[in-house]
């Protein structure tokens, strides 16, 4: 598989095993709780995490709870 | 408090919100949300660091607190919803604390497009608490277009100058149809009881409590604050008479 995308804003090699994989890359549990995915613009409910392929330029957003006012 | 705090189809004990940011460490944290009785405290939405995982607000705080996530930092109404349908993933909430500042030195909200993501986010499903400006006419705006509460400033985020326009709070409280959260501005305890008195149902506040020099105590004072100003405003304070009125009886005087 070749090509990039675009990962919390940084150009990020595309890799097989979407979602999940890039998850286990980044050294989050894929079952933590709190967390949310957005492929282009659009959220990625967690149910379906193990089942949308990512393709050449894809803008994945992944996101956490952080402090907040 | 003799009423508890309704909004949507929630009823809350404490009308303190409690925001979970700048504080000095994360024990003093959760000592000082304990210490303000909060029931619902703000979170944020951010990307995840590539370099390492962070500390979940979740496993931190999900068991005790109501988490209320925020869209603060979004500059456009796009970046708000989708960070709200994010939060929504993340939290299993449709409660979203709506903020979209206007820009980055004043955080005053831009009213324009905060109507309008307000209104998606209502049809799409959400619970929308919009952070807006004292303003009336915005604040009928957000109501009329299904927000379940507002949350107009007292003076800008962070400033600590209490609340710069009491009567547009007064205002804004007596005509709202949905209730009025004060958000923003609250320095010290006054405050936040002038903003109960003024007819306010509850009061967010994150900096006061966080960059205090006890947030602890603090925290405690704010609750206190909150309560008293809950039992005045529907106490029914005196008028204000611009001479005086003896309290003491005056028939009876030694000397007459």
């Amino acid at each position: 598989m070749s090509g990039t995308i675009t990962l919390n804003g940084e150009t990020t090699p595309l890799t097989d095993g979407g979602v999940i994989a890039i998850l286990r890359d980044l050294e989050i549990d894929p079952a933590a709780r709190g967390l949310a995915v957005a492929v282009n613009g659009a959220v990625v409910p967690r149910a379906q995490w193990s089942e949308i392929a990512l393709r050449d330029g894809d803008a994945v957003e992944v996101v956490m709870l952080f402090a907040g006012g | 408090m003799p009423d508890k705090l309704k909004i949507a189809d929630q009823s809350f004990e404490s009308r303190l919100l409690l925001g979970t940011s700048g504080y000095p460490n994360r024990q003093v944290m959760l000592d000082a949300l304990a210490a303000g009785g909060a029931e619902l405290v703000t979170v944020s939405v951010r990307r995840i660091s590539l370099e390492g995982y962070a500390e979940s607000m979740v496993d931190l705080l999900g068991g005790d607190y109501r988490l209320l996530p925020n869209t603060a930092g979004c500059a456009t109404v796009r970046d708000a919803v989708l960070t709200a349908q994010l939060a929504r993933e993340a939290l299993d909430t449709n409660w979203i604390k709506l903020a979209l500042p206007g820009d980055r030195e004043t955080l005053y909200p831009d009213s324009a497009q905060l109507v309008e993501a307000a209104e998606a986010l209502v049809k799409d499903g959400f619970v929308v608490l919009p952070y807006c400006n004292d303003d009336p006419i915005v604040c009928q705006k957000l109501a009329d277009v299904g927000c379940a509460a507002v949350m107009p400033l007292g003076a800008p985020i962070g400033s600590g100058m209490g609340i710069c326009n009491p009567y547009n709070i007064g205002l804004i409280c007596a005509r709202s149809p949905v209730p009025v959260i004060l958000d923003a501005g609250v320095g010290t305890a006054s405050d936040a009881a002038l903003a109960m008195e003024l007819g306010c149902a509850a009061v967010l506040l994150n900096t006061a409590v966080a960059k205090a020099q006890d947030p602890v105590r603090m925290a405690a004072a704010m609750r206190h604050a909150v309560e008293a100003g809950y039992l005045a405003r529907h106490a029914g304070r005196i008028p204000k008479r611009a001479y005086a009125e003896a309290s003491s009886p005056q028939l009876g005087l030694i000397g007459t």
